[in-house]
């Protein structure tokens, strides 16, 4: 199976949907000209020309209120943040237009609408452009969130995401850009919803999303090489829709649960499903879920400061020990 | 997309006459009297809305447009097909003057069922996007994106339209209003920014806070056309200067800012109190000079267009027809527990068709 990189994933999704569909097209500061800010979208406004891939001026509030409005005559505008930690510049036009047009207009309008760009730290890029706002996101209604972890996942998901009629926050890692995975050539889906067991195991369920999920695979690794414990590796890929099945089914297989993730700890995603493991599969727990977050507090500049304050594979496997003592 | 300027147009030239327009001189009598019915009809309908709302039966707020109805009537009397139309909260003036129906109207504002967002919405959140009305938005300017972007995909679908995009004079000074001033004018966009100048920013004058000569003018600095329309309460003269710039957005796919000078008779919303930043003196004295309903009024009788026979008709009817929508929505059911949850996801309501798995309500 041919081997490519997030990225390349990235665009060979959006370019085939545009490919498909005369409706979609890309927006976003610096994707057409500059061939993007990290390259996701090199190469394609020569390819579909300056109608499809569209530069923004630095305008997130106007070009993705934009979107929303276009969204509802009919155009699928897959909207680019360069840093998604910019949605907040364009908060109002995401979380009151995009997630509450549907509700407010008694079902008479929707917004297919995809806003997708790099969600992470780990790049000493500091505070301003570090966020992880995946909670934030999915505690809105109407508003769907996706998170990727693999290039296979980034292409398949994408795709749904573009043919989705409710509005999709796809929030990519620009640490991933440059990692490879087996994607098949041609046409595949990835549904929203569907979470991935990325590595079975008996003792203990990783569940996480994003990047944290290959250091949870990294940490399982050395829990059988140094520990001998058999850890399962459960991939969320989509926040909302949630895949609440393959959460619970592992954690009743294994009776302890760990959620990693690169969000902070107050009301994050694995606090979400730390409260559902509670209310539906307390008889099956061993011990209480365990969350490993960032440390709480803005992103930290400093280069050997922010790796310690990231999710690490040493904290991940020091959480892990704890959850098994 | 290709950049393109024009020279602003500065205010009315002298010896302008909205009557005696080609856009109003080729009006006959029938469609001169439905341009003043449609204001009655307004009037009559909010007034009808406040009874309710002061009787308890429509909650929240109610941002009332009498004293401005001459501008959603003149305004929308010029849309051709392709033109859309979006707005702030202010909206039972634009709905009922693209041909939404009083009945769907006042059951939302009761929070009933037959509203024309199920009861979801409320006053401030209609749309009829098969009337090309997309909104009824409740966040000041925030609406002014989504008219962009109604241009940008006409513009994209290659359709002969245009987007008229409201706002009061409040929403000028939010940040997205001047994004989006750029957007249209750097991508040669067909909207039209259609500032309702009522003078007060809820209870704040102009004045106290706008800085600049005038609101359009500000479209200066984006090369962009802009007007004035001293005489907002003349439905011609709205109408006039309105399909001027609709002929450069549709003829050139330019953007326009047209700044129209209205009033408001009612509070900003009407359980607001009115007398902190005005007095009555100065709505009484609007009142009596320059009501759009008595303006047009007095007009069209001098014309002979109307006679107090057609007033009497078109008075008993309106009122008729606001009557009828009160008992409607009184007599309509309100959503159901299970309605909270629909209309949230298009996929929730379309399950099948959905093509996502796992959950997406969560308790």
């Amino acid at each position: 199976m041919p081997v490519i990189t997030y990225r390349e994933a990235l665009r060979a999704a959006m370019s085939e949907e545009i490919e498909r569909d005369p409706n979609v097209v890309l927006m976003g500061e610096e994707v057409a000209q500059f061939n993007g800010a990290y390259k996701v979208s090199e190469g394609m406004l020569a390819k579909y020309g300056p109608k499809r891939i569209v530069d923004t001026p630095i305008s997130e509030a106007a070009f993705i209120g934009m979107g929303v409005g276009a969204a509802m005559l009919g155009v699928r505008p897959v909207m680019e943040l360069m840093f998604f930690s910019f949605y907040s510049v364009a908060f109002d036009q995401i979380f009151n237009n995009a997630a509450n047009l549907r509700y407010m207009s008694g079902g008479l309008v929707n917004c297919p609408i995809v806003i997708r760009g790099p969600a992470n730290g780990g790049t000493n890029v500091g505070a301003t452009h570090s966020h992880t706002p995946e909670s934030i996101a999915a505690y809105h209604p109407g508003i769907k969130v996706v998170v990727p972890s693999t290039a296979y996942d980034a292409k398949g998901l994408m795709k749904s995401a573009i043919r989705d009629n409710d509005p999709v926050l796809f929030m990519e890692n620009t640490l991933l850009y440059g990692e490879s995975g087996e994607v098949p050539d041609g046409e595949y889906l990835v549904p929203l919803g569907s979470a991935k067991v990325m590595r079975e195991g008996a003792d203990l369920s990783i569940i996480g999303h994003g990047r944290a999920i290959q250091l949870a695979l990294k940490s399982a690794d050395l829990l059988k090489e140094k520990h001998n414990i058999s850890a399962e590796v459960v991939d969320l890929r989509s926040i909302r829709p949630l895949d609440e099945e393959t959460i619970l089914a592992s954690v009743r297989k294994t009776n302890r649960a760990l959620y990693v993730e690169e969000s902070k700890p107050f009301c994050s995603v694995g606090a979400m499903v730390a409260a559902i493991i509670s209310d539906k599969a307390f008889d099956h727990l061993d011990a209480p879920v365990k969350r490993l977050t960032s440390i709480d507090s803005p992103a930290i500049y400093s280069m050997p400061l922010e790796k310690l304050q990231l999710p690490s594979v040493d904290r991940i496997c020091q959480a892990a020990l704890e959850t098994l003592k | 997309m290709t950049k393109k300027t024009t020279p602003a147009k500065k205010t009315q030239v002298a010896g302008y006459n909205a009557r005696q327009a080609p856009i109003n001189a080729r009006l006959g009598h029938d469609e001169l009297i439905a341009l003043y019915r449609d204001m009655v009809r307004i009037r009559r309908f909010e007034e009808r809305c406040l009874r309710s709302y002061q009787q308890g039966k429509i909650g929240g707020f109610l941002h009332l447009y009498i004293g401005q109805e001459s501008i959603a009537v003149g305004c929308v009397s010029v849309m051709g097909q392709h033109d859309h139309i979006i707005t702030a909260y202010r909206d039972h003036g634009h709905a009922l003057a693209v041909g939404m129906g009083m009945n769907e109207m006042m059951a939302e504002n009761y929070g009933k069922y037959t509203g024309c967002s199920k009861g979801k919405g409320g006053s401030m959140h209609y749309f009829d996007p098969t009337r090309n009305f997309w909104g009824g938005h409740g966040i000041v300017g925030g609406q002014i994106p989504l008219g962009v972007g109604l241009a940008y995909a006409l513009k994209y679908k290659g359709r002969k339209g245009a987007a008229l995009a409201f706002m009061g004079d409040g929403a000028v000074n939010q940040g997205a209003v001047h994004e989006s001033y750029n957007l249209a004018a750097l991508w040669s966009l067909p909207v039209l920014f259609v500032i309702e100048n009522n003078g007060y920013s809820m209870g704040t004058s102009q004045d106290r806070s706008s800085a600049g000569p005038s609101l359009a003018e500000r479209a200066e600095g984006y090369g962009m056309n802009w007007d004035i329309i001293e005489n907002g309460h003349d439905v011609l003269e709205v109408r006039d200067r309105v399909a001027a710039a609709l002929k450069l957005a549709h003829e050139q796919s330019l953007p326009s800012v047209l700044e129209i000078r209205t009033y408001r008779y009612r509070g900003h919303s009407v359980a607001d109190p009115d007398t902190t930043y005005r007095d009555k003196k100065e709505i009484e004295d609007y009142k009596a000079t320059k009501d759009p309903l008595m303006f047009c009024q007095n007009q069209l009788l001098a014309e002979k267009v109307l006679t107090q026979e057609i007033i009497a008709k078109i008075e008993e009817s309106a009122r008729a027809e606001a009557e009828t929508s009160a008992q409607f929505a009184e007599a309509s059911p309100f959503p159901t527990a299970d309605d909270i949850q629909k209309d949230v996801y298009w996929e929730a309501d379309n399950p099948a068709d959905r093509k996502s798995q796992g959950a997406l309500f969560f308790s």
